[in-house]
């Protein structure tokens, strides 16, 4: 087993236990900073996969951005900070065999795959994936069309999150 | 070096934790943190197959940036109708606004 | 190659013969003395921030007109350490309620965000942690880890006040985020890479700051936010929240949040100077030795240390919704259209000649500062007038 093997064993090991935590933790602001934690071992994840770019991003929007959004709307949407009564409804027991089934049927259908168990070759000297992502973001004949949907989209959730969330009978907007 | 399965194995447990929470749990915030869980499990998925497959082809990272912003516009959203909901009805508990209509 | 021209390298290969004749495999030879390295780095930042608490407190008292501290040792340069010494003595107190894993991990991962942001700091031409390609967005995700540790810290005190602190800092930390990568794109797109070694040696014949003034000075006040000193120190009014975020904590666990408060800021001013002022780079003078480049960027820094101190010093504080009528009515938007200015004009003038490059860049930034400044000045106007009403007398200011 190379070195790049066990420290793949223990970041997968470290995002799973987290991700389990995040569905299972009865205090909902524990689960979302055990969220933090298993959005970080996905960070280094695609650290591991030489996607630098990705990495960051996803520190910088997820744990940035996203767990402090699910941490406020926890803190916002309680009378008091504890937790009482069941987190999990009375079906729980089917959403696990849910659960389960579809990663034996995942890993089922993986298995039958030919590429499954393929290996990365090394990247080509000179090979700039930073540089290849950025043209490929804005070149008409990549995707510089999905690129431009996918800000319409957040321009569009921008101005939904702020109409739902409004609360018209606070603030001095009806001055 | 690391066989392409590893990755899309933890990925598929990545996202069968997801589905487990989305399906069991009460609280409709809990609910969307599964949904991220589930999201980052496509993530994995799509950056493995850019790395393991041809390089040159920059496919798996642009979608994988593409799911960032939609996880972004999901959770501002979801969270915005969560906080309305519970501005109106006072509980985030999905199973009592199981009403369409009040 | 020599010690003086190369000195990480020479040690590291030094090291490495000594582990390797011990019979250590070369792999974890390396990885030792990496490890080595690193914990070298963090005893010198450590050792340079005991020394930031003196120098903020000297600097303090100069603005203050009083002496600063002057007892112990030399010009009191002892003094920190005996801050260091009340502070670990202290009762180490966690309150009753408080959830005692969050508690204790806010200060570690407060401490940590900063360190770890000088992992892509390069010290020399030579000398850097890890020569990142994204190095510059590394910046942002360090702070998000820093947005996190106040949060973590406020929650878990179970305590209103630091509660309240806590929603503030956030609150200012995430919004000013957005004009500080905005800004962190203007050496982008100068230099056309996010390493930071790249971004130092596009700056050669001119530096950034004359490139874009404008987006030097904003990386600057969303830099003050982003740290959340004055006037931007919402986190710590003494007369409304105790002492914001950080009120239940005490000894050494204060000590954490107060000295990674301090070599933030000291960063920040190292970062400022890199992706504006040239970092290592003064007239060659780095060429010549490693050693000469960490003491030119360690200068630059406490310069733009000191400038960060002199704001803090010297300005009054200003509400939270004033502030962020500040970030998200002026500050944004002028980040935007001053992003949108430059990579227009570097687009246009890309094969122009470079006197009339440089001139351009100055001029496009001084008119988008200049339109700006109207139109703030135009709506504070009318915002004045609505409230005093048009007709009122001129007495009504007396």
């Amino acid at each position: 087993m190379t070195a790049q093997q066990i420290i793949f064993l223990f970041v997968a090991l470290f995002t799973l236990i987290s991700a389990v935590m995040v569905v299972t933790t009865r205090n909902l602001v524990h689960a979302a900073l055990w969220l933090v934690s298993t959005l970080f071992g996905v960070a280094v994840v695609y650290a591991l996969l030489n996607a630098n770019f990705i990495a960051v991003v996803q520190v910088v929007v997820y744990i940035g951005a996203i767990a402090i959004l699910f941490i406020f709307a926890v803190m916002l949407t309680r009378r008091d900070m504890r937790d009482t009564g069941p987190q999990m409804n009375k079906n729980w027991w089917a959403g696990a065999l849910v659960a389960a089934l579809t990663f034996a049927g995942l890993v089922s259908l993986l298995q039958e795959w030919s590429g499954f168990s393929k290996t990365a070759s090394d990247f080509p000297s000179g090979f700039d994936a930073m540089g290849l992502l950025g043209e490929a973001l804005v070149s008409p004949d990549a995707y510089v069309l999905p690129f431009e949907v996918a800000s319409v989209l957040l321009l569009a959730a921008l101005v939904g999150a702020v109409y739902v969330a409004f609360n018209p009978r606070s603030g001095d907007s009806q001055k | 070096m690391v066989p392409l399965s590893w990755y899309l194995i933890l990925a598929a447990l990545l996202f069968s934790i997801g589905l487990f929470g989305v399906l069991a749990r009460r609280n409709i915030i809990a609910i969307l943190l599964g949904v991220e869980l589930m999201l980052n499990a496509v993530n994995i998925n799509l950056v493995s197959f850019w790395r393991y497959s041809d390089v040159f082809s920059m496919g798996g990272q642009v979608f994988s940036i593409i799911v960032f912003a939609v996880a972004a516009a999901e959770v501002s959203v979801g969270l915005a109708l969560v906080i309305s909901v519970y501005r109106r009805r006072n509980t985030v508990i999905a199973d009592e606004v199981d009403m369409l209509k009040w | 190659m020599n010690f003086w021209n190369d000195p990480l390298r020479v040690a590291a290969e030094w090291l490495e013969g000594i582990f390797a004749g011990w019979g250590m495999d070369a792999v974890a030879a390396h990885v030792l003395v990496v490890f080595l390295g690193v914990l070298l780095l963090i005893i010198v930042l450590m050792a340079l921030d005991v020394f930031l608490v003196w120098v903020e407190r000297k600097v303090v008292a100069r603005f203050q007109d009083r002496l600063g501290p002057n007892r112990l040792g030399p010009f009191g340069l002892i003094q920190p350490f005996a801050d260091i010494i009340k502070l670990i003595i202290k009762e180490d107190t966690t309150p009753g309620d408080a959830d005692k894993v969050v508690y204790n991990l806010a200060p570690i991962l407060s401490m940590m965000s900063v360190l770890i942001l000088w992992a892509v700091v390069p010290l020399a031409p030579v000398m850097l942690g890890t020569d990142l390609n994204v190095g510059a967005l590394f910046i942002i995700a360090a702070g998000a880890i820093g947005t996190l540790s106040i949060i973590m810290a406020g929650w878990a005190s179970n305590n209103k006040f630091a509660m309240i602190g806590g929603f503030r800092q956030v609150a200012v930390m995430v919004s000013f985020e957005i004009p500080m990568l905005t800004m962190l794109m203007i050496p982008v797109i100068f230099s056309g890479s996010m390493n930071m070694n790249v971004i130092i040696q596009a700056q050669d014949p001119v530096p950034f700051w004359v490139l874009s003034p404008l987006g030097a000075l904003i990386f600057l006040i969303a830099a003050i936010a982003e740290l959340g000193r004055a006037p931007f120190d919402l986190a710590e009014g003494e007369s409304e929240l105790v002492s914001g975020f950080n009120i239940e904590y005490s000894g050494m666990k204060f000590g954490m949040f107060y000295a990674g408060e301090l070599l933030h800021a000291f960063t920040f001013g190292g970062f400022w100077a890199i992706l504006f002022f040239g970092g290592y780079r003064f007239f060659g003078l780095e060429q010549v030795s490693p050693f000469l480049a960490i003491l030119i960027l360690i200068f630059k820094a406490m310069l733009g240390y000191w400038v960060i101190m002199w704001v803090k010093y010297t300005m009054m504080r200003i509400r939270i919704d004033q502030m962020l009528a500040f970030n998200w009515k002026f500050l944004t938007p002028l980040a935007f259209a001053l992003l949108l200015v430059t990579a227009l004009v570097n687009a246009l003038l890309a094969s122009a000649p470079a006197w009339f490059y440089t001139l351009s860049m100055i001029l496009a930034n001084l008119f988008t500062g200049w339109i700006a400044l109207e139109i703030a000045r135009s709506a504070t106007r009318s915002e004045r007038e609505r409230i005093e009403g048009v007709k009122k007398p001129v007495e009504a200011h007396h």
